[in-house]
């Protein structure tokens, strides 16, 4: 079944009567050829792209929940790809061109809105530091320009511009970012996958990894064993409970960070805009709902949910950014659970144990690098060689000391 | 989040700072044949557990007292906090 504007309209004089759902919802099969644990972004992409880009069949996803009931429906839905460090970049570039054609590749609407970034600055010191981010940018063909106070003016007049303790001195922009509907990529990946072949199966929790002779056969769940000729596991979030079922320890704490959306208002803010004095960033949602969030909590969590402390941190970093928030309400806020890794940065390897591959690690910025990783991580599966923009995302950089650490804070997950 | 301070009474979390798994507590010995990759597991690894979770905690807003808290990284129930020299002097005495 293909979208398309024929269709829509052609539904609508039969009363739409004629949509199915958008994938089947089988049972599990004895064996696969692949088995991906995680029906998240990250795990639908990798399937997607398994079964698309490489052309394999029997591929399986198991999901415990339902599809997308993880990370993927509970993030800020920023797309951006605008890093500093060699390992990082090219990556998130790669994904930010796979975000661009995404909707026409797999025929979903994916909402992606290329609206901007602007990471605004407030001292001398940090326009150097943003200027010398954004020629890195440059370098990886990213795009990107540096604003001065006349031109944010211009774009964004409700900023208070001359707080006292952080005045706007400017700001970097990259034009090609934006928001994307969260669920919608899901959906997508989730629908292209099925329709080449791959079985994406629910309510299927992974409880055990079937290990022999140091090469992984298949995986215990909680609908029976399922072989499998490689594992991989994309499950951020909960990476270290699964991982300890194959006897690893990781090189993540897992956090919880919490986001929130205001009630619908009228077209307010053109892009994303983050605050350069603390850690917040604001978007608008198509549905006219301010979208915002801010740092972590800062404590090992897996509860779903944060506490108050935080909560009156982001408000505040709002309020000096923007004080005509103060006038909108507050309809939800929630929070998911994070993989906060050693240096910030994601993993995307094999493991000691042979075809067990592992994908995780994303900290709070998975979701902008949904496309690449699926793709990098089914690049990794199908061909046993890391895609060459996710060289660097090695489990072995912190002992060999080539971490890829963009905010500097080290081995501390909770300053990342 | 309350931590129940052994000296101070419920005190709020917020005059904390968090540093992590009370693992940290048992630094490898910088001697040893493989103190390389002992440290380098000290510094990087982590269990990460869901569930009860011993970690450090350092009063900075307070006594600054570094403390180890018994909490549930679920729930985010506190269990418990003691001193985190009492921890450390207590494994110490046991030739842990």
């Amino acid at each position: 079944m293909k979208f398309s504007g024929f269709r829509v309209f052609a539904e609508a004089l039969k009363g739409h009567t004629g949509w199915r759902p958008l994938w089947r919802n089988p049972d599990p099969k004895p064996s696969y050829d692949y088995v991906i644990v995680g029906g998240g972004g990250h795990g639908l992409a990798t399937a997607y792209y398994l079964a698309t880009k490489f052309g394999l069949s029997r591929v399986a996803v198991l999901e415990k929940g339902w599809l997308g009931s993880g990370n993927v429906g509970r993030n800020t839905t920023i797309i951006r790809s605008n890093y500093l460090l060699a390992g990082n970049e090219p990556f998130y570039e790669f994904s930010m061109k796979l975000w661009e054609g995404l909707e026409q590749e797999f025929n979903f609407n994916a909402m992606v809105s290329q609206r901007g970034i602007i990471n605004l600055f407030h001292t001398d010191a940090q326009r150097d530091v943003f200027r010398r981010r954004g020629n890195a940018m440059m370098l990886a063909g990213a795009g990107a320009r540096l604003l001065g106070r006349a031109d944010l003016r211009a774009m964004v007049p409700f900023l208070n511009y001359d707080n006292a303790r952080f005045p706007i001195k400017g700001g970097l922009m990259q034009q090609r970012a934006g928001t994307a509907r969260h669920d919608g990529v899901a959906w997508g990946y989730a629908r292209g996958a099925d329709n080449h072949g791959v079985d994406l199966i629910q309510n299927c929790e992974v409880t055990g990894f079937r290990v022999d002779r140091g090469k992984v056969r298949g995986v215990e769940t909680s609908r029976g064993y399922i072989a499998a000729d490689k594992v991989g596991v994309a499950v951020a979030g909960s990476s270290g409970r699964v991982m300890a079922m194959a006897g690893m320890r990781l090189p993540i704490e897992s956090h919880v960070l919490q986001a929130f959306v205001t009630e619908g208002l009228k077209p307010t803010i053109p892009g994303v805009i983050t605050f350069g004095a603390g850690h917040f960033y604001i978007s608008q949602s198509d549905k006219g709902g301010l979208v915002f969030g801010g740092d972590i909590d800062g404590y090992n969590s897996y509860a779903q949910r944060g506490n108050l402390p935080v909560v009156e941190d982001v408000a505040e970093a709002g309020m000096a950014l923007m004080p005509m928030l103060g006038r909108a309400r507050l309809l939800r806020m929630w929070g998911g659970v994070v993989d906060m890794s050693m240096d910030g940065s994601p993993i995307i390897d094999r493991t000691h144990i042979e075809d067990l591959y592992f994908n995780g690690g994303w900290c709070y910025g998975g979701f902008k690098a949904t496309p690449a990783s699926g793709y990098a991580f089914a690049h990794l599966l199908a061909t046993g060689a890391p895609h060459e923009t996710a060289r660097a995302y090695r489990f072995d950089r912190f002992a060999r000391g080539h971490v890829i650490d963009e905010r500097g804070a080290g081995a501390q997950p909770n300053l990342h | 989040m309350l931590i129940p301070h052994p000296s101070l009474g419920p005190r709020d979390a917020e005059e904390f700072t968090y540093l992590g798994d009370s693992r940290l507590l048992d630094r490898p010995d910088p001697n040893a044949p493989d103190a390389e990759s002992a440290f380098c597991d000290y510094v990087f690894l982590r269990d990460n557990p869901a569930g009860v979770h011993r970690e450090l905690w350092f009063h900075e807003q307070g006594d600054r007292s570094w403390l180890v808290v018994t909490r549930d990284t679920v729930t985010h129930q506190v269990l418990g906090a003691e001193m985190a020299r009492d921890v450390a002097l207590a494994r110490k005495g046991s030739g842990a």
